[in-house]
C-alpha cells in the first residue's frame, strides 16, 4: 500500500513538472514597440529565453521605418547591407508609414541584443533600441 | 485680419559644391535622404495683408530628382516664375562684399489618408504642389510621391501644421533641368502671393536633416510698411538665439524702384523698411522660427515664433539673473566710482589766476 502511494506521488510529481515545463515553453508574450517621431517606445526590453515573443510594430510615423534585430555582427552586415526591404525573416522587418506590422521571434540564447532602424541616418539620430534575452 | 504686417520672404539661394540643386527655404532633401542646403538667402515681403514670398531653386550640377518642403503661414493665392533678380539686388543692397555674393549667388495607395493637394504648377523644372494637411498627411504624400524625408521629418512637420496646414512641396528634376538646357547655377526663383494676417519666417525646417552640432546658415530679408519687431529679437542684448541683425533702416528708393521693377514685384510699396536677419545656428538648438509684428504694437506672436504651446521650448525668458549680477555691480561700483571722483575733485589744484 505505502508503495502504491509513493508511486503515485512520483507519477504526479512528474506529470506536474512535465505540465510546467509544457506551459513555460508556450506562454508565449506579446509585447508593442511604438515608434514615433523616430524613436522606440520602449527603448530597452526584457524577454525571457526559449519563450515565443510576438512584437507588435506600430509605426506612427508618416515615414517608413526598419525594425532589425540581432548582435553587433548582425547590425555591422545591415549598416552597410543591400536589402531595399525585409520581410522574409522574423527579426528583419520593414516598416511602412503608418503601419502595424507583427513578427515572431523565440530566443534561444541568452544575451543583449539591440533592434535597429538601418535606413538612412536613422541609427545616428536615434532609432536604437537594447533587448537582454535573460537565462 | 490681426494685424498689419510686413513683407517677408524667404528664399533659397544654397549653393552646393557638389551634384544637387541648391534650395531655398525649405528642407532639402537627396534621393539618399541626406540633406546637402549649405547656405540659404530668403525674401519676404508684406504689405496691404499680402505677403510675397520668394524663393531660387538653384540647379548646382548632377543628376536625379531632389525635392523640397516649405511651411507658408497661408494658401497662395498665385504661385508664378518669380523676377530673375530679385534676391540678387537684395544681397547688392545689403552686403558689402557684393561681387562675391552676386558671383556665388549666380553661381549657383494611401491617398485617402494623404494631404489635399490645393495646388499644382509646373515652373521649368520645378514640379511645385501646395499641400494642406497635419504633419501626418504631408508626410505621407511626400512619402508616396518620392520624397524621402529624413528621421527628423515627423517632429518637425507636426511643429508647423499645428500653426498652419498648408505646405509647398517642390520636385526638382536635375535631369529635366540639364535636358531643358539649364546650366551649372541657373536659378528658377518662384514668387508665392500668401494673403495673410499671420507674419513669421520658417527657420526651424532649415535645419531638417541636419545633426546636432551641423550649422545652419542663412540670410533672411524683411520688406515691412515700418520697422517690424522680432522674436527672437536678433541683435537684441543676450537675446539672439543664432540671429544676427545685419541691417535693419529705411529702405533706400533706388532699391525700392529696383525691386518694384522686377517681374512680378510690382506690389512694392513707395516706402518700406529693409531688416536682414543672418543666420547663424547650431541645428539642434534652431527650434524656433522667427515671428514678426510690423504693425507698431511690438508684440510679435510667440506662438507664431514656434514657442509654448506648440514647440517644445518655452518663449524665451528675459535674463534676470544676468540683470541682477549687473544691478548689484553697479550698487558696488557706484560708491566706488562716485568717492574717488570727489576725491580727485578735491586734489585738483585750483585754476591760474584763481
Amino acid at each position: 500500500m505505502r508503495r502504491i502511494t509513493r508511486i503515485g506521488s512520483t507519477a504526479a510529481a512528474l506529470l506536474l513538472a512535465v505540465t510546467a515545463v509544457v506551459g513555460c515553453a508556450r506562454s508565449a508574450q506579446t509585447i508593442t514597440i511604438t515608434i514615433h517621431y523616430s524613436a522606440f517606445d520602449p527603448p530597452r526590453l526584457t524577454v525571457p529565453r526559449g519563450v515565443p515573443i510576438t512584437f507588435v510594430l506600430v509605426n506612427q510615423d508618416p515615414i517608413d521605418h526598419e525594425w532589425l534585430i540581432g548582435d553587433a555582427s548582425f547590425h555591422d552586415a545591415h549598416r552597410t547591407g543591400t536589402h531595399a526591404s525585409h520581410g522574409g525573416v522574423p527579426s528583419e522587418v520593414s516598416l511602412p508609414a503608418l503601419e502595424t506590422v507583427e513578427t515572431t521571434i523565440t530566443f534561444d540564447e541568452a544575451g543583449t541584443l539591440s533592434y535597429v532602424c538601418h535606413l538612412p541616418a536613422h541609427e545616428s539620430y536615434g532609432m536604437v533600441g537594447e533587448l537582454i534575452v535573460g537565462g | 485680419m490681426r494685424r498689419p504686417w510686413l513683407s517677408l520672404v524667404a528664399a533659397t539661394a544654397a549653393m552646393l559644391i557638389t551634384a544637387a540643386p541648391a534650395l531655398a527655404c525649405g528642407g532639402l532633401i537627396g534621393p539618399n535622404g541626406a540633406v546637402n542646403l549649405l547656405r540659404t538667402t530668403t525674401f519676404a515681403g508684406y504689405t496691404d495683408g499680402v505677403e510675397h514670398y520668394v524663393t531660387s531653386f538653384e540647379f548646382a550640377g548632377g543628376g536625379g530628382a531632389f525635392g523640397s518642403i516649405t511651411p507658408l503661414p497661408g494658401v497662395p493665392t498665385d504661385v508664378v516664375r518669380g523676377g530673375d533678380w530679385t534676391l540678387q539686388r537684395l544681397i547688392r543692397e545689403t552686403d558689402p562684399i557684393f561681387d562675391e555674393a552676386f558671383a556665388a549667388f549666380d553661381a549657383g495607395g494611401e491617398s485617402a489618408r494623404e494631404a489635399e493637394v490645393l495646388l499644382e504648377t509646373t515652373i521649368d523644372a520645378l514640379d511645385i504642389t501646395i499641400l494642406r494637411g497635419g504633419g501626418d498627411e504631408v508626410g505621407l504624400w511626400a512619402k508616396n510621391h518620392g520624397f524621402r524625408l529624413p528621421p527628423d521629418a515627423p517632429e518637425v512637420l507636426d511643429f508647423y501644421a499645428d500653426r498652419s496646414p498648408i505646405f509647398m512641396a517642390a520636385a526638382f528634376d536635375a535631369d529635366a533641368a540639364a535636358a531643358r538646357g539649364q546650366a551649372l547655377g541657373d536659378g528658377t526663383p518662384v514668387h508665392l502671393t500668401i494673403p495673410t494676417d499671420n507674419p513669421w519666417v520658417p527657420l526651424r525646417i532649415l535645419g531638417l536633416g541636419k545633426a546636432d552640432g551641423e550649422l545652419v546658415e542663412a540670410d533672411v530679408y524683411l520688406l515691412t510698411d515700418i520697422k517690424p519687431a522680432l522674436m527672437p529679437n536678433a541683435g537684441a542684448f543676450a537675446e539672439s538665439d543664432g540671429l544676427i541683425l545685419d541691417h535693419s533702416e529705411g529702405a533706400t528708393e533706388s532699391l525700392l524702384d529696383d525691386l518694384r521693377s522686377d517681374v512680378g514685384m510690382e506690389w512694392v510699396p513707395d516706402e518700406a523698411w529693409l531688416t536682414k536677419i543672418v543666420v547663424s545656428s547650431d541645428a539642434g538648438e534652431l527650434d524656433f522660427d522667427l515671428a514678426i509684428d510690423a504693425s507698431g504694437a511690438g508684440r510679435p506672436s510667440a506662438t507664431d515664433a514656434g514657442y509654448a504651446p506648440f514647440g517644445n521650448n518655452p518663449v524665451p525668458a528675459a535674463p534676470v539673473a544676468l540683470y541682477l549680477l549687473l544691478a548689484a555691480m553697479m550698487v558696488i561700483a557706484l560708491p566706488i566710482i562716485f568717492d574717488r571722483w570727489v576725491r580727485g575733485a578735491s586734489r585738483t589744484p585750483p585754476l591760474a589766476g584763481a
